[in-house]
């Protein structure tokens, strides 16, 4: 045992993993591989799954069917206490009747690690809690709990360490300090970092591939600007950001863009970002790549222009204000402008038309169900 | 005595209140009266009574306030193997309910937790016997055990037991007796503890390293301290006292009795009142002496 003690991340996959309950399937034959040393985060809507994959990984449930391998070394019939892998429950699940240093040294006593003591102080050090050492977890703040609990899975240096939501329950300022803590620290060890969140910002922040998870399979996996740039279903591009997304006919497709006919306007999108080419596709933007104008833009193939519209909302939210535009007959569509020190352009009521840039749009796989924009 | 707080997981101070309203303090009035009234005085009536002297008059049953001493020395001198065979049933009744009822605790506050159906007949099976009188569920056992009953003609025809051997009135039947009548209140106090226990704990215990004997020794075990050392107390204590189960009307003989047949005795038969107060005296100051440690030591050191 003590000689893996010293290994670092190893690589994770999973093979058709698939995870029933009585009366629903909760993971769906997902296939997954998590290089050696990667910052992976899983991110989802609550139900979608995630979290059953996480603890299928560390054990604490059994797989339907499928199997799991850590390091090449399938462990899918292996006990939790067995596996390289150590996790940061969603509540810390600190032992309440052990001091902090005695949580931190709790696994390395298992394995009969030399000196737990010194590990366990030096880990503490690491999260700087060294000076708490002799309290118990509930005299900590939630912050500190958090550390704690990153430390006492971090001081066994597992193959795979797994994080469930573990910035869920602190505030936002000190989430976004943990984000960079945490990031930091996989670096430093470089370890594999198994990330389950429901947070699209958090996982875009500290992950190098994001896995987007819905109804227990992978919508899609990449690396976080690609995911956002080119979202390839209506799921993704609205649950990783805002999109506006519109459905139509296809008009014309060729070697270079896809066209489609959105209730007698031509939208457009380059070819190289379209999933799909035939029959009903749904071309998206994102608010922050559309502009709106007091007069209506100068007709050009490389912009897509509706309009006319009106504005029904501005929200205010510090960076930049977000606008509602309602189209008749096409819909509403949400645009985002920088505050860049200028007062707002244009006021509740004023009539606009929006475009964007051709090369900004998406083509998706799939057309919107409206079951989007409820997820969380 | 709240027991449950006495456990190493005893709320740190950080949750007093930090108002005591003066309403608090009447409210406490009538308990306080209560006490004062129904367990004060008849225990200073008690200790009154261990060293009051034969009356003058010599007349039995009869006698005076006095601060005759020697009636403990007495008491312990003549009831030694009485005390010694009291404390030695309680505690072995109380490790075997302890054994018995952890296991039953277990099943119910963390097996069948998920289970509501379950869990509710399981407590209701534990809390049946409840409802019929403690003298009528000893007699039923008496009835059981007695020489030509149903279970005792079966063994001695299989052979387990010798044609002239006996059950009642031997150490077995009367600790037998004393760990069935508390089976219930050794079992509730841990099966609350275990209710409580936080599951995801001992899936940290897993995740890090621990196998099922490590993690329930080192997590749910000590978390259920709580509730073994309430079970334990509210098993112990009336046990040491018990004078029903090993009396010669139910599963004991002369050979079984205790301490409380032994007062009772005293008080009722002989009408010996100084020896039976100091009996009992006695017998709560042993009492107050083996749990104070016992809570000591449980509660401050850190167990295994």
């Amino acid at each position: 045992m003590s000689a893996d003690f010293v290994a670092g991340g190893q690589d994770l996959e999973l093979e058709s993993i698939r995870k029933e309950f009585p009366g629903f399937v909760a993971v769906d034959d997902l296939d997954l591989k998590i290089p050696a040393g990667e910052f992976f985060a899983l991110l989802g809507p609550s139900g979608c799954g995630k979290t059953t994959t996480l603890r299928m990984i560390a054990g604490l449930e059994t797989p339907s069917a499928g199997r799991i391998l850590i390091g090449g070394n399938d462990v899918t019939d292996q006990k939790p206490h067995q596996r390289p892998v150590n996790t940061v429950f969603q509540n810390y699940a600190l032992f309440p009747h052990m001091s902090v240093e005695e949580n931190v040294a709790f696994g390395l006593k298992q394995r009969k690690v030399d000196n737990p003591q010194q590990r366990a102080q030096a880990a503490l050090e690491m999260v700087e809690l060294q000076h708490l050492a002799a309290r118990r977890p509930q005299q900590l703040s939630g912050g500190q709990q958090q550390r704690v609990a990153l430390a006492r899975a971090l001081v066994n240096r597992p193959a795979l360490l797994l994080l469930d939501e573990p910035l869920g329950a602190l505030d936002l300022k000190l989430r976004r300090q943990m984000q960079i803590e945490l990031k930091a620290i996989q670096m430093e060890v470089g370890l594999t970092f198994l990330h389950v969140t429901h947070d699209q910002e958090e996982a875009m922040d500290m992950a190098d591939t994001v896995a987007v998870m819905n109804h227990g399979h992978i919508e899609q996996m990449g690396a976080p600007e690609a995911l956002y740039d080119r979202p390839k279903t209506a799921f993704v591009a609205r649950f990783l950001g805002q999109s506006n997304i519109f459905v139509g006919e296809v008009a014309e497709a060729d070697d270079a863009k896809l066209a489609i006919n959105f209730k007698g306007n031509r939208l457009a999108a380059p070819a190289a970002r379209v999933q799909k080419t035939k029959g009903k596709v749904a071309i998206g933007v994102r608010p922050e790549k559309t502009s709106f104008h007091p007069e209506k833009p100068a007709s050009d193939p490389a912009v897509n222009i509706l309009g006319r519209g009106t504005i029904t909302d501005i929200r205010f939210t510090g960076v930049s204000n977000q606008y509602q535009i309602e189209i008749p007959e096409v819909g509403e569509i949400t645009v985002f402008a920088q505050n860049v020190g200028k007062s707002p352009v244009v006021e509740l009521g004023a009539e606009v038309w929006v475009s964007w840039k051709v090369e900004h749009s998406f083509g998706l796989a799939d057309l919107p169900t409206g079951e989007e924009e409820v997820a969380e | 005595m709240a027991f449950v707080a006495l456990g190493p997981q005893a709320p740190v101070a950080s949750q007093k209140p930090t108002k005591t309203g003066r309403v608090a303090l009447y409210l406490l009035l009538p308990g306080l009266f209560y006490l004062g009234l129904f367990f004060l005085t008849p225990l200073f009536s008690l200790i009154l009574t261990s060293l009051k002297a034969p009356s003058a008059t010599g007349v039995i049953g009869r006698y005076d306030v006095a601060l005759e001493i020697g009636n403990y020395g007495y008491a312990l001198g003549q009831y030694a193997p009485q005390i010694f065979r009291s404390f030695s049933f309680a505690l072995i009744a109380t490790v075997i309910a302890l054994a018995v009822s952890y296991p039953i605790a277990y099943f119910i506050g963390v097996t069948a937790r998920n289970r509501p159906l379950l869990k509710g007949m399981l407590l209701t099976l534990v809390i049946a016997p409840f409802f019929i009188s403690m003298l009528l569920r000893t007699f039923a056992w008496k009835q059981i055990f007695s020489n030509d009953s149903w279970l005792l003609n079966t063994l001695k025809d299989v052979g387990l037991m010798g044609a002239d051997s006996y059950i009642i009135g031997t150490d077995f039947a009367v600790i037998f007796g004393l760990v069935y009548n508390f089976i219930p209140f050794m079992t509730l106090p841990i099966y609350a503890s275990l209710d409580r226990l936080d599951l995801r704990l001992v899936e940290a215990g897993q995740d890090l390293y621990a196998n099922s004997v490590t993690t329930f020794r080192k997590i749910t075990f000590p978390l259920s301290l709580p509730g073994v050392i309430s079970g334990t107390l509210l098993t112990f204590i009336p046990i040491s006292g018990d004078y029903v189960v090993a009396s010669r009307d139910f599963l004991g003989s002369t050979d079984t009795a205790m301490i409380g047949n032994v007062v009772e005795a005293n008080f009722l038969r002989i009408q010996d009142y100084p020896t039976a107060s100091a009996l009992s005296v006695l017998l709560m100051a042993a009492i107050v002496i083996l749990v104070s440690a016992y809570v000591r030591r449980s509660g401050t050191e850190d167990l295994l």
